[in-house]
């Protein structure tokens, strides 16, 4: 059974269909990728997954539970954990700070008196790895607003990961990024791949065929294509519908 | 602000600093023409102004209508003296519990807005507060307030003191501002103090990571709500009266400008400058000007304009300047000290 699932999922805003009938599923262990153009509605239905918006029809299960129409917050409990597009960051932390807060066990300190000491050395040396994961170790004092664009990105994917996620979206992590910054993100997804079950909304289609395990291709609020890469490049409506750089 | 840098002292050297001319103040206050009475509103208006910035300058939400709560700290107060006549610790008790309660209540309404409509909610309900006590004339006294609400002896377990002396309300007003002190310190250093500060930074991502932003954002204003009711009590032992006009729109944004001015944004110690930036200028501009509030609003403006961080912001920028990057400068900002 998929870890994570959609189906038939339908949402409009006032009189625009932003996604008809779209079903998807993402196997635990695996790197799945959604592709497709800009305003194909792969945002939207990132945001539907996880919580942002509830579906007008159509329901969400993650590890076989129904979570249709949960709270962001309650389905991140769960652990399901999401980047952002837009660089979603706590500027005036440090890079450090920043995992720490995404941090479950400092989420859930939130409950003990405020006069115990806590155990943070514990949490300081979690966060630290998790900044290493994606090669930021150097940067743990550096306050996120001043750290160069490129390595914003990578924190962008470190605080998600912080969550200890069971599934990690990824949106559109490649944004702004140069072609030797997609190169290094490409290893670094390619490390990730191995600890976490990643879902990636891309439409740089070079950047995905080379990721990703099964590949969803979303045109007009539709999944109009999916399969394997290999599969899919054999298609021709797929370079049809992506305006993205061929491999 | 977290935990990054190692422990947390209890006591930082700031808080030493602060609490040395807190407690000296009687001593060297008139040498400088000031007094002990102005002295204990400082102090009072400390306390409402540094949990007044647990919303404003941490979380990062503007209420223009905090006055409320320290108005109901002192007619719960006024009328634990003149009802129940339980003295001051029962009193003061009362006093949290009625802000806290009204402040729990009103945040439940507050707790799931932001920006504008977060700010002009609390002005409706400031001004349903305030309306409140100018009607309710039964319970309090309509426009006059609670009036003679005389000081009564503060009982310490095994003596009791008269507050009668404006010295002795000064020092009783400085230890309980030390002890808040402390207090918000450690909050501000806890987890929830991190995740409230992780809300005004990006508000969508701490909804993401799992962090239930509703029931944080009601408790940080229900608890600065606490802070406000404690220092209302004090106001009207202060005052031995408690009025409507402490419950105003205009008195609920003194608090919000004496923050600013102070740079709450950027320190700690944002507003306990704030406050004695403005009580300075109360008595000083109020001693050759009748307008003092002209200038004050003036000075308000032009420090918005070129100084937004207030204060604090330009003393750590000068402090900056000045080479001393490796000593923590003093109410440089929250991260500076330890």
């Amino acid at each position: 059974m998929s870890l994570f699932t959609a189906e038939h999922l339908h949402k409009r805003f006032g009189d625009q269909v932003v996604l008809e009938d779209v079903s998807l599923a993402f196997e635990s262990g695996a790197v799945s990728g959604i592709m497709g153009p800009n305003g194909a509605g792969k945002s939207t239905c990132f945001n539907v997954l996880t919580g942002l918006h509830r579906p007008d029809r159509g329901r969400v299960t993650f590890d076989g539970e129904d979570i249709t129409g949960l709270a962001p917050d309650e389905i991140a409990r769960r652990g399901v954990s999401r980047s952002f597009q837009i660089m979603t960051l706590f500027d005036e932390f440090t890079a450090l700070e920043n995992i720490l807060v995404a941090l479950p066990e400092v989420r859930r300190g939130l409950g003990r008196p405020f006069w115990q000491p806590r155990a943070d050395a514990e949490a300081i040396e979690e966060a630290r790895e998790v900044l290493a994961q994606v090669g930021l170790e150097g940067r743990a004092g550096t306050p996120a607003a001043a750290l160069p664009y490129g390595e914003r990105r990578a924190l962008e994917i470190a605080v998600a990961l912080a969550a200890r996620p069971r599934i990690v979206f990824l949106d559109e992590p490649t944004q702004g990024l140069g072609t030797e910054g997609r190169a290094r993100l490409s290893a670094l997804i390619r490390e990730l791949r191995h600890r976490y079950t990643l879902v990636i909304i891309e439409h740089d289609m070079g950047f995905l065929f080379g990721l990703a395990d099964r590949i969803s291709v979303i045109h007009w609020g539709q999944v109009i294509a999916e399969g394997t890469p290999g599969a899919l490049r054999a298609k021709d409506r797929v370079r049809a519908a992506g305006p993205g750089r061929t491999p | 602000m977290l935990t990054a840098r190692g422990k947390v002292p209890l006591v930082t050297r700031q808080m030493l600093v602060f609490f040395a001319l807190l407690f000296s103040y009687p001593l060297w206050a008139s040498a400088v023409g000031l007094y002990d009475y102005i002295g204990v509103e400082i102090a009072i208006w400390i306390i409402y102004a540094l949990g007044y910035n647990l919303l404003l300058g941490y979380t990062g939400l503007p209420s223009f209508g905090h006055g409320a709560f320290l108005g109901i700290g002192a007619y719960a107060y006024g009328l634990s003296q003149l009802d129940l006549s339980g003295g001051v610790w029962i009193g003061l008790l009362l006093a949290v519990c009625a802000a806290t309660a009204a402040a729990g209540l009103v945040a439940c309404f507050l707790s799931h807005r932001r920006g504008i409509y977060f700010a002009l909610m609390t002005i409706a309900f400031g001004q349903i507060f305030w309306f409140v006590a100018i009607k309710w004339h039964g319970v309090t006294g309509g426009e006059d307030g609670l009036l003679n609400v005389l000081r009564p002896e503060l009982g310490l377990g095994v003596a009791s003191i008269s507050l009668k002396s404006n010295t002795t309300l000064y020092y009783f007003a400085a230890a309980l501002l030390a002890v808040i002190v402390v207090i918000l310190w450690r909050v501000l250093h806890s987890p929830f103090g991190a995740a409230i500060q992780a809300i005004r930074m990006n508000e969508t991502r701490a909804r993401f990571l799992g962090y239930r932003v509703w029931l944080i954002k009601w408790s940080v204003f229900t608890l600065s709500g606490a802070f406000a009711g404690l220092a209302g009590g004090l106001f009207c032992l202060t005052q031995e009266s408690a009025y409507p006009d402490v419950m105003s729109l205009h008195a609920s944004g003194f608090v919000v400008m004496m923050t600013l001015i102070g740079g709450g944004f950027v320190s700690f110690w944002g507003p306990v400058v704030g406050v004695i930036v403005f009580f300075l200028a109360r008595d000083l501009l109020g001693s050759v000007t009748e307008a003092w509030l002209l200038w004050y609003g003036l000075l308000f403006m032009a420090v918005m304009l070129f100084e937004p961080e207030g204060v604090a912001g330009a003393w750590g920028r000068i402090a900056a300047r000045l080479g001393s990057q490796k000593v923590a400068a003093p109410a440089a900002g929250k991260e500076a000290s330890t």
